[in-house]
């Protein structure tokens, strides 16, 4: 992706590192993710996925390096960057003994809006749990959970995805849906960065694989030019664990 | 506007959520109930060395209860990560302090309600004449321990000796609101009018408006990490 100026891309990362204490996660990370356009990043366990998107969702600050989304330093302008983005992590950010309305009406009244019940019915219905609207999310499956932490997301209407294993639990319906959305979102100009372990129909939302291995990126090419075993093969080259 | 707007749906959270698995509520009622028992049973019938004590041990069952649930104040954010997702909300983060601090308030009411009447009844003590002045520095009282109770229970929540290093945080923190509260208590309990108690319920509203001040301005930071 070279040539993108920091006006074109949705998300700039330059020369990015990130240390806990002697322990360098990120080294030196640069990637340019452009309006709609969906990249897919791989990586072995520990090889700095998580952290690479804790700090473009700003939970996390880097040791050095810029981290841009929209053109606002994720860094100094925390607050803008947040309105900017969704992150679906490994927190399902839902409360267990409220029911699946009662999560989504509080996050909409906590981000300073008068929820719309046809808005908040709505986003239920896109996930397929409209019917379980007025249930405990402690009821829940793991599946069923992942779903509604997907509704709350889209409800923010985030012009950047961040996804962790996003794919994880959901059944076959709920995947498709979700590859779907995923579609639709670039589609719109959004940019997605989703980090996988997963080398299956997940990847097919992405256009771009990125790999990551020891904090460092190894590859970034168009999807398709990759397969899992080239891909086994790059992990086994950077990593002595490689999955 | 949008402020309250955060504020208020904290505290329709944590209280739906309370309402819905009773775990504070009851731990501190229960705990609440049993050292009134331990106090009645060491105590015995002895009225004049009640009448010495009864200030310190009003205060230190509502106390103790509070430390319980004031440390668990931020338990529930914890869960699925609901802290990442406070903090990603874009707005002002000192709106979830004082939607906490609106919830712990409340749920010290309640503790303080039941500890009052069970005193008045296990111990036979007559609080009417003294209940206006009272309740006041109740609330002032509460106000503080809340306030300080609501900043350090964030402050702890992701620590992994927490329930260690709440109290011991808390409590030196609290000394002047304690000082002022049990000595106001022991007055108007010895029947003193509101007027002789002044001093102390000034020190309980400066005490306030200072942790008060300082949780909105340092939640923000807090919450960052």
């Amino acid at each position: 992706m070279a040539g993108l100026t920091t006006s074109d891309a949705l998300i700039q990362v330059t020369g990015l590192r990130k240390a806990f204490g002697t322990t360098l996660v990120l080294d030196g990370v640069d990637l340019s993710i452009r309006a709609g356009e969906a990249v897919g990043l791989l990586g072995p366990n520990g090889a700095g996925k998580t952290t690479l998107l804790k700090i473009l969702a700003t939970v996390a600050r880097p040791t050095r390096g810029a981290a841009r989304i929209a053109g606002h330093d994720c860094a100094r302008e925390a607050e803008r960057v947040r309105g900017l983005v969704g992150l679906v992590a490994h927190g399902t950010h839902l409360y267990d003994d409220l029911t699946a309305l009662e999560n989504l009406k509080f996050w909409r009244r906590f981000a300073g809006e008068r929820p719309d019940p046809e808005a908040l019915q709505g986003a239920l219905a896109q996930v397929e749990l409209d019917d379980c609207a007025d249930v405990r999310v402690r009821t829940f499956s793991a599946g069923m959970k992942r779903r509604l932490s997907l509704a709350r997301m889209l409800l923010a209407r985030p012009r950047v995805l961040l996804l962790d294993e996003p794919f994880s639990s959901l059944d076959q319906g709920a995947r498709k849906w979700l590859e779907q959305y995923l579609h639709a979102f670039t589609a719109g100009g959004g940019a997605i960065l989703m980090a996988t372990h997963a080398f299956g129909r997940e990847l097919d939302v992405a256009e771009r694989l990125v790999i990551l291995a020891n904090g460092r990126i190894i590859a970034d090419t168009p999807r398709g030019t990759l397969g899992a075993e080239e891909i086994h093969r790059l992990y086994a080259l950077h990593t002595e664990d490689a999955s | 506007m949008t402020f309250v707007r955060r504020a208020w749906a904290v505290v329709w959270k944590d209280v739906l959520a309370e309402r819905r698995s009773k775990e504070t509520v009851n731990a501190v009622l229960f705990f609440s109930v049993l050292l009134l028992f331990v106090f009645e049973f060491t105590l015995g019938a002895d009225r004049d060395r009640l009448a010495s004590v009864l200030p310190g041990l009003l205060w230190l069952g509502v106390l103790l209860a509070a430390l319980l649930g004031l440390g668990r104040s931020f338990v529930l954010e914890r869960e699925n990560e609901c802290w990442e997702a406070l903090l990603l909300t874009p707005g002002d983060k000192s709106a979830v302090y004082v939607g906490k601090l609106a919830g712990n308030l409340l749920l010290m009411a309640l503790v303080e309600a039941v500890v009052l009447t069970l005193f008045t009844l296990f111990m036979n003590v007559d609080v009417g004449r003294a209940l206006p002045g009272l309740l006041l520095v109740l609330a002032l009282g509460t106000l503080g321990i809340a306030a300080v109770g609501t900043l350090f229970g964030a402050m702890t929540a992701h620590v992994r000796a927490r329930e260690l290093l709440f109290p011991v945080l808390l409590l030196p923190v609290l000394v002047p609101v304690l000082l002022a509260i049990v000595k106001s208590t022991e007055a108007l309990l010895a029947g003193e009018p509101l007027g002789v108690v002044s001093h102390w319920l000034k020190l309980l509203v400066a005490a306030d408006v200072i942790y008060v001040v300082v949780g909105l301005l340092t939640f923000d930071v807090l919450l960052e990490g």
